[in-house]
């Protein structure tokens, strides 16, 4: 009696740890990883079913910031250019706005200064599990967008950054719906302060209903773009052409 | 007494079933997945915020390659199973709580009596437990207290405030439904119960299984793939009756 429930005590251990390996193997083929990949367009979906189109992210008091905010990724591209940019205090550093637009831009810091602001307390939540709390300001990239004239045939907006993963720069990308979020802002300051190098100074986007890896840092370009294919990887981002992660970072 | 020893009788519903073998499925890779996505940072905090410079009130234990999914540190591999599976969760025990409300096996099976929660029944069920009996001659069909106890424990608290604190975890959701974070009070409290949640429900399941092997694997185990289940002597286990053994009951 004792041997047998040994037995089977052993023998549900034993059937965990194969299922835990046919996990793994599960992923490799083609069919299985497919339809668990399924997963972020049912996610994005509902998300996107049960939310107002400008639904906002929760707003905080100043008293409810992070005493530090934590910096994650790129803590300093490193690059001779951005080193470049850094030691004129970003004086030459421009925003390209292009792709299909009709009026192609180049803005200076004083210029998103001089744009309509929205300040915004927000949470940052990471992919890892952490939150920090902080204040940011900029003008809305939606207000950008409109002053370059999207085309028609525009249906994402790719960033692409000055820090570089695996020889080639960081870039994300975010759909119209998150372009147009009254949250969704090209933020220059935090807390108060210009960027820090380890915040993403000049520039960084902050698009407050997704994951952290989707606010890029160190902007260079924004580009409005009819498809995700052919950049990159094809998939999004560093992230989502390299690791797998969603491109759809809502949770 | 409705069902005299020896004999097989109905004991779980198709819906019940059904939804057993999906939801143990689903169990089994989100806590698998959650924990390789704890791996990614392993700190537990309470309130809105917490990162690596703010207090924790509980730092995790690195989880092992053999129990996390995948068996090798991945985070969005992990979160490609856990986000996948949890809507398997949530919308299945959707559809097994309506379904169960309207044949009202909740209502029959589930439902605590008054005299069950007297603590001289209370102790009675403690005793019998400690002797391997788990089943009241009289009403073999019925779930004893401790039985009804833990399920309603994982069905109406640890398994909805799971998925309750999982959707707190969501800046979408954050910003569809705020009212999930003000309840919680904020999302890192909730992560903090989304973990404990997930260590309830694994305790559950652990307990689960001990029992399972204890009260005839054989016999508990085909009651819950084809329904049919062997009434025990005495509500007391015969170990030479169970189907492992003894093969299909006379």
């Amino acid at each position: 009696m004792i041997r047998r429930r040994q037995l089977l005590g052993g023998g549900i251990a034993g059937g965990a740890g194969l299922l835990l390996g046919g996990c793994d193997r599960a992923v490799q083929s083609a069919l299985p990883r497919k339809i668990l990949f399924a997963g972020e367009t049912m996610q994005m979906g509902l998300q996107r079913a049960l939310m107002d189109r400008d639904a906002l992210a929760p707003e905080y008091r100043p008293e409810q910031r992070s005493p530090i905010f934590r910096a994650n990724g790129t803590r300093d591209p490193g690059t001779p250019e951005y080193a470049a940019l850094r030691d004129g205090r970003f004086a030459d550093w421009r925003l390209t706005v292009g792709g299909l637009v009709a009026r192609p831009l180049s803005l200076s810091l004083t210029d998103l200064g001089q744009l309509p602001q929205r300040a915004q307390i927000t949470r940052h939540d990471c992919v890892e599990g952490w939150s920090a709390i902080g204040k940011w300001q900029g003008p809305r990239l939606g207000d950008v967008l409109r002053a370059a004239g999207l085309r028609d045939a525009a249906r994402y907006v790719v960033f692409t950054c000055a820090d570089r993963y695996g020889g080639a720069p960081y870039y994300e990308s975010i759909d119209l719906v998150d372009a147009f979020h009254p949250q969704t802002i090209l933020a220059w300051a935090l807390n108060d302060r210009f960027l820090p190098v380890a915040n993403g100074a000049p520039c960084r986007l902050r698009v407050e209903r997704q994951l952290g890896y989707k606010h890029a840092k160190y902007l260079m370009r924004v580009d409005a773009v009819a498809s995700l294919d052919g950049i990159g990887k094809g998939q999004g981002g560093y992230w989502e052409d390299n690791v797998d992660y969603d491109w759809y970072a809502g949770i | 007494m409705d069902a005299p020893p020896g004999t097989v009788i109905r004991r779980h519903g198709l819906g019940t079933r059904i939804w057993h073998w999906i939801n143990a499925v689903a169990i089994f890779v989100l806590l698998g997945s959650g924990l390789g996505i704890s791996n990614a940072h392993p700190r537990l905090y309470w309130g809105v915020y917490g990162a690596n410079f703010d207090a924790a009130w509980m730092e995790l234990p690195r989880f092992p390659a053999w129990i996390t999914i995948p068996s090798s540190y991945n985070l969005a591999l992990s979160r490609r199973w856990h986000l996948f599976f949890a809507l398997v969760l949530g919308f299945c025990l959707l559809a097994y709580m309506v379904w169960s409300l309207v044949d009202r096996h909740f209502a029959r099976d589930l439902r605590l009596r008054r005299r069950e929660l007297t603590p001289r029944h209370l102790w009675a069920d403690v005793r019998a437990h400690l002797d391997f009996r788990f089943h009241d001659p009289a009403r073999p069909r019925d779930y004893n207290v401790f039985q009804k106890l833990s399920y309603i424990g994982v069905l109406f608290v640890a398994l909805p405030l799971a998925i309750l604190t999982g959707i707190a975890l969501s800046p979408g959701m954050n910003a569809a439904w705020p009212w999930v974070l003000d309840l919680l009070g904020g999302r890192q409290s909730a992560r903090s119960v989304h973990f404990l949640c997930a260590t309830a429900i694994a305790a559950f399941t652990v307990v689960h299984l001990v029992l399972v092997i204890l009260a005839g694997a054989g016999n508990e185990l085909r009651s819950m793939l084809t329904g049919r289940w062997r009434v025990p002597p005495d509500g007391r286990v015969d170990a030479a009756a169970d189907p492992l053994v003894a093969g299909e009951p006379r």
